[in-house]
């Protein structure tokens, strides 16, 4: 196996008197879905939160492709290459989808600080805009304003917006969340397409997208790691069946 | 990309158009507004009332300083209580670069002698990047806090330029200081009311003009989102900070050089343009206006020294009025006097 794109090591997070992550070592590979699981309260959001640069770690570290990134802004990280969504859309609600990704693209041209080309004619920025929409099956949508979509689009919008930042990583937290059936299954859909592209570290509800779609699973409990490993072995282990799966699925 | 992509960027039925044409309602508004704002003292000139000259000139550079706080607050979100600061330091420039023309004595004698100048280009360049200076430091400082915070620390900030204008003898603290000539251009006469208003309304054109270009770019692009979700800039990989620093430092660019042509409008300038009540009557005037629409501030300067002028002359109790304009149009005309007489603002 080539080297990871990834890593997670030791990480650990304290709330006062709350251990919100406990010695997570996680790593994600090329070409793999990683899926993280486990029930509410087990520390995800703050684990996510440490991976994307809005929270700090107290001690721990975590590698980005070869690079440390423990200390860097949320802004240096999408530079390095970490694509995210969000649990709960974040999208610019008056602005059109094209909009919303062509910013991605503007940031990954590296060129903010230019006052006087209009962007409304810039091919450079258009082009990779729809090329990423398009992947996300959403090219008919360019021009509509976020406010008008429904969830399922806002969460194929968020993805298309860290697909221009050509990640190296993507983190997804909670895709699914609040999508029907049929919105799920389109969407296991292009990430299933996705993965070969860029990796992708999954933070889900959704037990069937999850066993569908992930080549492995993490299972966290208390903030920590309490299982590893694929769909059938995390299906298997009695501690994770007692722990999470235990209340889905009697 | 192909040449059959470009349907994609044209309107669809049912999507608000996105193309801005001068003949739609909200092109002819400004051209409106613009034109009454220019024609207007060119006929009373030639009528010979100078008095609304002068008035027409007033409003010009109350909407230009306002144009200068818009970019700060309409387009980059930054709710600034301290824009009379710039305002205030254009027009001490302004003053204290006359006062040193006049008696020939250098601005600063050490470490390099800057001598004084009466010429309005040098005056402008001076105000524009003190105050451009100025900005940087205190919207360094300011822009780690949001909010109410961000509020109180650029009024903070504002009042110690005011109360530092008011106890410095040399340039005449609280009684201000006067502009025994009005500072000059070449080969035109700023003395004459007509001129003089050209010039202004030169300057309110350009920074419109400005103001547009800037938000159509990049930039304006990156401002918007920092604006809109300050965490879907930083989560592209753009750090907001700079993107809002840049956008305030050019802000008050624009509200210093406003500053520095009303001291030589009024041949006079005290701390009273550094004042609180200045900064505040900018922040109305963009609300009146229309927060965030490019010609808002025009429409709000015209309306604003209009009521002055109009119900100031029937009643010392004007204030009382403008108040209940305020407040109707807070609460009921929520885009301002643009909103209502352009239509509600449409993103691409």
């Amino acid at each position: 196996m080539s080297e990871a794109v990834l890593e997670l090591i030791d990480l650990n997070k304290r709330f006062g008197a709350l251990q919100a992550t406990r010695d997570v070592s996680l790593d994600l590979y090329p070409g793999e879905i990683h899926a993280l699981i486990g029930p509410n309260g087990a520390g995800k959001s703050t684990l996510i939160g440490q991976i994307a640069g809005s929270l700090k770690p107290d001690s721990g570290r975590i590698v980005l492709a070869g690079q440390e990134i423990t200390s860097l802004s949320v802004a240096q990280r999408a530079r390095l290459g970490l694509g995210r969504s969000f649990q709960v859309s974040s999208l610019a609600e008056p602005l059109s989808v094209k909009r919303n990704v062509m910013i991605a693209v503007q940031a990954l041209q590296g060129h903010s600080f230019r006052f006087w080309k209009p962007v409304q004619r810039d091919e450079s920025l258009l082009a990779p805009a729809l090329e990423a929409l398009e992947r996300m099956a959403l090219t008919h949508r360019a021009d509509t304003q976020v406010a008008e979509l429904s969830h399922g689009e806002r969460r194929q919008v968020e993805v298309a917006c860290a697909l221009a930042l050509k990640p190296r990583v993507l983190l997804l937290d909670e895709p699914m969340a609040g999508l029907g059936p049929e919105g799920t299954a389109h969407l296991t859909e292009l990430l299933e397409a996705l993965k070969l592209e860029v990796p992708i570290l999954l933070i889900e509800h959704d037990m069937d997208a999850v066993f569908r779609l992930a080549d492995r699973i993490s299972v966290l409990v208390a903030g920590g790691v309490i299982a590893q490993g694929d769909s059938a072995a995390i299906r298997a282990n009695p501690q994770v069946r007692e722990a999470y799966l235990g209340e889905a699925t009697c | 990309m192909n040449k059959s992509d470009t349907s994609t960027l044209a309107p669809q039925p049912g999507l608000p158009t996105t193309a801005a044409s001068w003949y739609d309602r909200k092109g002819l508004v400004q051209i409106g507004l613009l034109a009454f704002l220019l024609l207007a003292p060119l006929a009373l000139y030639f009528l010979g009332h100078i008095y609304y000259v002068n008035l027409a000139s007033r409003i010009t550079l109350i909407a230009m300083a306002a144009v200068g706080l818009n970019l700060a607050i309409g387009y980059g979100g930054m709710i600034s209580f301290g824009h009379a600061a710039y305002f205030g330091l254009g027009g001490y420039v302004a003053g204290i670069s006359a006062y040193h023309a006049f008696d020939f004595t250098p601005v600063i004698g050490w470490p390099i002698a800057i001598p004084g100048s009466d010429s309005m280009l040098v005056i402008w360049l001076a105000a524009i990047l003190l105050c451009g200076l100025l900005a940087l430091a205190i919207g360094a400082i300011s822009l780690r806090t949001t909010g109410v915070y961000f509020i109180m620390i650029t009024l903070a900030f504002a009042q110690m330029m005011y109360y530092f204008a008011n106890s410095w003898p040399t340039y005449g603290g609280e009684d201000g200081l006067p502009i025994f000539l009005r500072n000059g251009l070449p080969w035109v006469d700023t003395n004459d009311a007509l001129t003089f208003f050209l010039i202004c309304f030169g300057g309110l054109v350009l920074s419109l003009a400005l103001t547009s270009r800037i938000m159509k770019s990049r930039f304006g692009a990156a401002l918007t989102m920092a604006r809109l979700n300050d965490t879907r800039l930083a989560t592209a990989g753009i750090s907001p900070y700079p993107i809002r620093l840049v956008a305030f430092v050019i802000s008050a660019m624009i509200t210093g050089l406003a500053g520095a042509l009303y001291a030589d409008l009024n041949g006079f300038v005290s701390p009273t343009m550094l004042s609180w009540h200045m900064s505040g009557e900018l922040m109305v005037i963009v609300i009146l206006g229309g927060v965030g629409r490019l010609y808002g501030p025009l429409a709000g300067a015209l309306l604003f020294v209009m009521m002055e002028t109009l119900l100031g002359g029937m009643t010392e109790y004007w204030q009382l009025f403008l108040g209940l304009v305020l407040l109707f149009v807070v609460l009921f005309a929520k885009h301002g006097v643009m909103g209502w007489l352009a239509g509600r603002e449409r993103h691409e």
